[in-house]
């Protein structure tokens, strides 16, 4: 058994909702799809028990009535688990990973400048990576954002 | 005066210490640094958007131009994420070129480093010698790709150019010049005296804080965090490749400038057995237009640390979504650990240290003659010979120059 089945195994034996969630996309590279209330204890296990020591980022989707987010975690021993989850566009809220990570505070206020994510428990301190005078409730990474917002604007 | 107050000073976001926006709110209490606040932001293009609004082979280009030092860290990442959602065999012609490219761009990504490590503690001497040898490995680039920077040598499917024999002499001998010259460096940094003590003990970052807040790169490979992309996770031509990841016990930016001066020994190694070995056949295939609805991650060991690009394809022939993660924000929760309870004068090396970057794309140079009524263009070559010829009028001699030591 080579060490990605292994850490399929393991998940899907520990957590029995993950039985066919967990893919092997090529050596080294794990995806695996859970739902946000099973999240944490997904996202715990695999940080603590499986040694996914480092979170290389997490990327933000919009996909149409919901956003896509995928923890992008990585082992010392080059291997990735890409955790899945998604969160309705109407209520887009998230709790911080920053206890486990605390270099996700960079990713997750990206999440919240580009795409209007509202990440519960992160830290107060200074927006990234968009101006500070960027026109309110305009989050360029939706697929509905309207540049046009940005033409109006005076001074650039 | 009182001793418990505390004062903030702005530092930046034009250049505190790098050529580059990036601003810093220190709270200082004397000389002393208490707290760090960062605030970035002030490059961001909006490239991962306009991606989306590209094609693939338009993003190859775009995403080049995300750094102008790494820039073939982030094509190389970007394509391999699209020609594994497309299913794209690679010749390993190609390959072996790619990284070819990719060991030439940390020479001189490294070079560039120690020149500004060198200036940043007063020691323009060093700038001067590194840079001028960089231009030997810039050479190279120019001569292999035709680019200086933003090399363009990457395609969805191979490369672009192939490479000559006699461009393999060139390359090989390029790499005995700078092998000779890194360890010169190497006898320099380890032993003069001004950069031991002005490097050592700067700028500290534990092994447990380096695991911990996700350092990359020479950063966290200084702390003794073997952390190598190239090894843990090869891609390119990397797994046929016999080299060291070097790590430094040291903690501070002393322990950086080693590994990185030590990682360009192993970059020569590497250099070396991708041209010498280098695999007869095709250098591309050919790629589709549209990529079939997929997605990837790619990794990729850039001069600053891990480089991740992850692609999702919805069956067209644009993007629905690339992201990027540089190395530089994986480092940055680190700087402020390292800037904590340190001098007020440490902080230029501090952040240097982990090593930001700015480009340089001079190549030539148009001259309009008003009264003749035409437009002269010197060559980069030219241009050499006249600042040689300009200086050597003046009674400095820069073609007999000899060793720094």
């Amino acid at each position: 058994m080579t060490e990605e089945e292994k850490i399929k195994q393991d998940l899907t034996d520990k957590f029995n909702y993950l039985q066919d969630k967990v893919s092997i996309k090529r050596a080294r590279r794990l995806f695996l799809e859970v739902s946000i209330d099973k999240f944490m204890e997904v996202f715990d296990h695999a940080v603590i028990g499986s040694g996914f020591s480092m979170l290389v980022t997490i990327t933000g989707i919009d996909e149409g009535d919901k956003f896509g987010l995928i923890y992008h975690l990585a082992s010392e021993g080059g291997i990735m688990l890409n955790i899945k989850t998604s969160i309705p566009k109407d209520r887009p809220e998230l709790s911080t990973v920053t206890a486990y990570f605390p270099s996700a505070e960079m990713y997750e206020r990206e999440m919240a400048d580009l795409l209007g994510i509202i990440v519960k428990g992160l830290p107060q301190g200074n927006r990234y990576p968009l101006p500070d005078d960027w026109p309110a409730r305009q989050f360029p990474l939706r697929k509905d954002f309207n540049k046009d917002v940005l033409d109006k604007k005076e001074n650039i | 005066m009182d001793e418990e107050k505390e004062f903030k000073i702005p530092i930046g976001p034009q250049h505190p210490a790098l050529k580059e926006p990036v601003s810093f709110s220190l709270s200082l209490r004397g000389e002393k640094i208490m707290g760090v606040d960062v605030r970035l932001g002030y490059n961001h293009r909006g490239i991962e958007k306009a991606c989306e609004e590209r094609t693939y082979i338009q993003d190859v280009y775009l995403v080049e131009r995300i750094c102008g030092i790494c820039s073939h860290a982030h094509s190389t990442c970007f394509v391999q994420a699209v020609e594994e959602i497309a299913g794209i065999e690679v010749p390993k012609r190609a390959l072996y070129i790619r990284t070819l490219i990719a060991e030439l761009e940390r020479v001189h990504s490294h070079l560039l480093w120690l020149g500004v490590a060198g200036h940043e503690i007063g020691f323009d001497t060093l700038l001067m010698y590194t840079w001028r040898d960089r231009e030997v490995v810039m050479d190279i680039l120019a001569l292999l790709t035709g680019n200086r920077v933003n090399y363009g040598i990457n395609t969805i499917g191979g490369v672009r150019r192939d490479i000559t024999a006699d461009q393999i002499k060139e390359i090989l001998k390029a790499a005995d010049i700078l092998e000779e010259r890194t360890k010169d460096y190497i006898d320099i940094a380890t032993q003069e005296t001004t950069i031991i003590n002005r490097l050592s003990g700067v700028g500290i970052l534990s092994h447990d804080d380096a695991v911990k807040l996700g350092a990359v790169g020479p950063t966290a490979r200084a702390s003794s965090v073997a952390r190598d992309i190239r090894k843990d996770d090869p891609y390119a031509a990397y797994a046929d490749m016999d080299f060291q990841v070097i790590t430094d016990d040291h903690n501070d930016v002393f322990g950086r400038a080693v590994v990185r001066l030590k990682e360009l020994l192993e970059s020569y190694k590497i250099i070396r057995q991708s041209v010498t070995s280098l695999p007869e056949g095709p250098i591309a295939v050919k790629a589709p237009r549209k990529i079939p609805a997929g997605e990837a991650v790619s990794r990729y060991e850039a001069p600053r640390g891990e480089d991740m690009h992850y692609v999702k394809a919805n069956g067209t022939d644009k993007p629905e979504r690339v992201k990027v993660r540089a190395p530089t924000l994986a480092n940055v929760q680190a700087v402020r650990l390292m800037l904590r309870d340190r001098y007020l004068a440490d902080m230029p090396i501090v952040v240097a240290a982990i090593d930001p970057c700015f480009s340089c794309t001079d190549r030539l140079i148009s001259i309009e003659r008003q009264d003749k009524n035409r437009t002269d263009i010197i060559e980069w070559q030219a241009l050499r010979d006249y600042s040689i010829e300009w200086y050597k009028k003046r009674g400095i001699d820069f073609s007999k120059m000899g060793k720094l030591k």
